[in-house]
C-alpha cells in the first residue's frame, strides 16, 4: 500500500513543477528572471500583482472573460436540459443521427472556423460583445452538456417520471420540482465542464473581440509584444488565470471523475 | 425502454438552432471558399476542385498530416497506459482522494495559451527550470529552438502534463465502480494481480477508456494553441502540425481557397476516425446490455 502511493505522488509532483515555476516567476522582478537561474525569488516582489489589480486594461480582461464564460454556462445548461431529457427518455425520428451530429461539432478544429466566425458575427452585428463569444462557445459546449446530462439522466429510473404523472404532476412542475433535484449533481458537473472549456478556449474568444469584450488572454499577448517582454507581469497574469478554475473545481471535487465519464459509470 | 414520441423534437429544437447557427453557416462559408479563388476586395472566382487536387498532390500537406498523426499516436500510447497505471495506484477512499483529484485536474483548467507560454518559459535553456536542469545539472544538450528532437520532446511532455489526468480520472471512475465482492472472489480463487487487472478491472474500465480515447483523439488531432505558442511550428517545420500549417495558410498567406479545402479534408479525417470510435463504443454498450 505504501509503495503503491509513490506513483500518484511522483505524478502530482510532475504536475506541480511547471505551475510552481510560473508562480515563483510571478514574484520575481523581470530583471531577476532574465539575469539567470534561481529556484526561489531572490528579491520577493508583488509589483506584478499590484499592476494587474490597479490597471483597468488588465483587470477588465478578467472581468470580460468571466462575463462571457458565465453567460455561456447559463445558456448551454438551460438549452441542454430539455434536449438531454428528450434523448434519454424518447425515441424519435433521427435521434441517433442528431446525437452524433451534435458530437461532431466538438471535433471541428477551432482554427478552421476562426475566420468564418469573425465574418458571421460581424454580419449579425455582435462582434466585440460578450454575447458573441458566449454564443460561439455553444458550438462545443452544448454538445458536451447534452452528452453529460444525458448520461446522468439515463441513470434515473423511468418509474420516477411515471409515478409523478400518476400523482397528477404536470410536465414542467415535475421537471423543476422533482427531476432537477434528482440530477442536481449532474447539473453541477455539467456547469463546471461548460465553465472550464469556455475558460480555456481563447482562439475564438480572441477572434470575436477587439476592445469592449477583450478576454484576458488577448491582453496578455498584447502586453507581451508592446511592452517588451515583461515576464514577471505575464507570469502573474498567467497565475491568476488558474484561480477561477481552482475555485470552481473545489465545489465539484467528488463528481469530477463521473463528469469526465459523461455520467456513464 | 424508451417510448416513441415525435414531440420530443420540440425539446431538442433550441439546441438544434443554436448549434446549427454556429456550425452550419461557418461550414458553408468554408465550403464556399474551398471552390473559389480570391485576390482580396471580396472578388471571388470559381475554381472548382482545383484546390482539392492541388492539396492531395502536395508533399507539404502529407508532411503536416503525418506529423499530426505522429503526435496523436505518441500521446495516446503514452497517456493511456500511464493514466491507467496511476489510476490503479491511487487510494480508493479517504482524505487523500479529493486532494489527488483536485490537484490532478489543475493543468486542465489553465487556458491553453497560458499552458503554451508557461512551458515555453519552463523549457528555456538557461533560465527555465526544465531547460536549466537538463542542460546544467544532467549535462544534456537541450534547446528546443534549435533541435527538432528537443522540440518534439517538449510538446509531447507538455501534452502528457496537460491531459494524462483526463485518462486517470476516467479510469479511476471505472475502478471505483467495481464492487469489493469481485476482489474477494478473485482472492479466494487465488488470482494473480495480472489476472485481476485483465479479467476484472480492465473490462470494467472498457467503456470509460473508450470515452477517454475518443476525447483524447479528437482534442489532440485538433490541437493548435499550445504547440503554436510553445514552438511556433519550429525549428524549421519540424513541429508544424496540420492545424498550425492550416492557420499559416489561411491567416498568414491569406490563401482562403486552399486553406478551406484543407479544412474540409482535415474535418473529414477527424470525423471518420471519431465515427469509428463512436460505433465501436455503442456496440460495446449494446453487448453489455445484452449480458444483463
Amino acid at each position: 500500500m505504501q509503495k503503491r502511493s509513490i506513483v500518484p505522488i511522483v505524478y502530482i509532483l510532475f504536475l506541480m513543477l511547471p505551475i510552481y515555476w510560473l508562480i515563483a516567476m510571478s514574484f520575481k522582478t523581470t530583471n531577476e528572471i532574465l539575469a539567470g537561474f534561481s529556484l526561489f525569488p531572490q528579491t520577493f516582489t508583488i509589483e506584478a500583482y499590484v499592476t494587474i489589480f490597479t490597471d483597468p486594461t488588465w483587470y477588465w480582461g478578467y472581468i470580460n472573460s468571466i462575463i462571457y464564460v458565465s453567460l455561456n454556462t447559463v445558456i448551454s445548461v438551460c438549452v441542454a436540459l430539455p434536449a438531454a431529457y428528450a434523448f434519454s427518455r424518447y425515441r424519435f425520428l433521427g435521434d441517433k443521427q442528431l446525437f452524433f451530429w451534435l458530437l461532431t461539432n466538438r471535433m471541428a478544429p477551432a482554427a478552421v472556423f476562426a475566420l468564418p466566425f469573425f465574418q458571421l458575427y460581424s454580419a449579425v452585428g455582435l462582434f466585440d460583445t460578450h454575447l458573441a463569444v458566449a454564443l460561439a462557445h455553444c458550438l462545443f459546449n452544448i454538445p458536451l452538456a447534452v452528452w453529460i446530462l444525458e448520461g446522468f439522466m439515463g441513470g434515473v429510473p423511468k418509474e420516477l417520471d411515471e409515478t409523478a404523472y400518476v400523482d397528477g404532476y404536470s410536465f414542467p412542475h415535475f421537471f423543476v420540482k422533482i427531476f432537477l433535484p434528482t440530477i442536481k449533481a449532474g447539473v453541477g458537473v455539467t456547469a463546471f465542464f461548460c465553465f472550464m472549456f469556455s475558460w480555456v478556449e481563447l482562439l475564438l474568444a480572441k477572434t470575436l473581440t477587439a476592445v469592449a469584450a477583450k478576454p484576458i488572454a488577448a491582453t496578455m499577448t498584447k502586453t507581451a509584444s508592446s511592452a517588451g517582454y515583461e515576464l514577471g507581469l505575464l507570469a502573474a497574469a498567467g497565475t491568476l488565470t488558474i484561480v477561477p478554475g481552482a475555485i470552481v473545481i473545489y465545489f465539484v471535487r467528488n463528481y469530477i471523475a463521473k463528469g469526465f465519464a459523461m455520467g456513464r459509470v | 425502454m424508451k417510448t416513441e414520441n415525435q414531440k420530443a423534437w420540440f425539446f431538442v429544437l433550441p439546441v438544434l438552432l443554436l448549434v446549427a447557427f454556429n456550425a452550419i453557416i461557418p461550414m458553408m462559408t468554408v465550403v464556399n471558399y474551398s471552390v473559389q479563388e480570391t485576390f482580396g476586395d471580396n472578388l471571388f472566382f470559381w475554381e472548382g476542385l482545383t484546390w482539392f487536387e492541388q492539396l492531395l498532390n502536395s508533399e507539404r500537406f502529407y508532411n503536416a498530416l503525418g506529423r499530426q498523426f505522429l503526435f496523436t499516436f505518441l500521446i495516446l500510447i503514452i497517456e493511456v497506459p500511464l493514466g491507467i497505471a496511476i489510476a490503479l495506484a491511487m487510494p480508493r477512499k479517504g482524505f487523500w482522494v479529493p486532494v489527488c483529484l483536485v490537484l490532478m485536474s489543475l493543468p486542465m483548467l489553465i487556458p491553453w495559451n497560458v499552458v503554451g507560454a508557461m512551458w515555453n518559459i519552463f523549457a528555456l535553456p538557461d533560465i527555465g527550470l526544465l531547460g536549466y536542469t537538463l542542460n546544467h545539472v544532467l549535462g544534456i544538450n537541450y534547446d528546443m529552438t534549435q533541435d527538432p528532437i528537443a522540440a518534439w520532446f517538449t510538446i509531447i511532455t507538455m501534452d502528457v502534463w496537460h491531459w494524462t489526468s483526463l485518462v486517470v480520472l476516467l479510469s479511476y471512475a471505472g475502478l471505483v465502480s467495481i464492487p469489493e465482492a469481485y476482489y474477494q472472489a478473485a482472492k479466494i480463487d487465488g488470482a494473480s494481480n495480472w489476472s485481476v487487472f485483465r479479467f476484472i478491472q480492465l473490462p470494467k474500465m472498457k467503456n470509460v477508456l473508450t470515452i477517454a480515447i475518443l476525447l483524447r483523439f479528437m482534442d489532440s488531432f485538433n490541437i493548435y494553441t499550445e504547440p503554436f505558442v510553445l514552438t511556433g511550428g519550429g525549428p524549421g517545420n519540424s513541429t508544424t502540425l496540420l492545424s498550425i500549417d492550416l492557420v499559416k495558410i489561411a491567416l498568414g498567406q491569406f490563401d482562403l481557397g486552399p486553406a478551406a479545402a484543407m479544412s474540409l479534408i482535415y474535418f473529414a479525417i477527424t470525423l471518420l476516425v471519431s465515427w469509428l470510435f463512436y460505433t465501436l463504443m455503442n456496440r460495446e454498450d449494446l453487448n453489455t446490455e445484452g449480458e444483463r
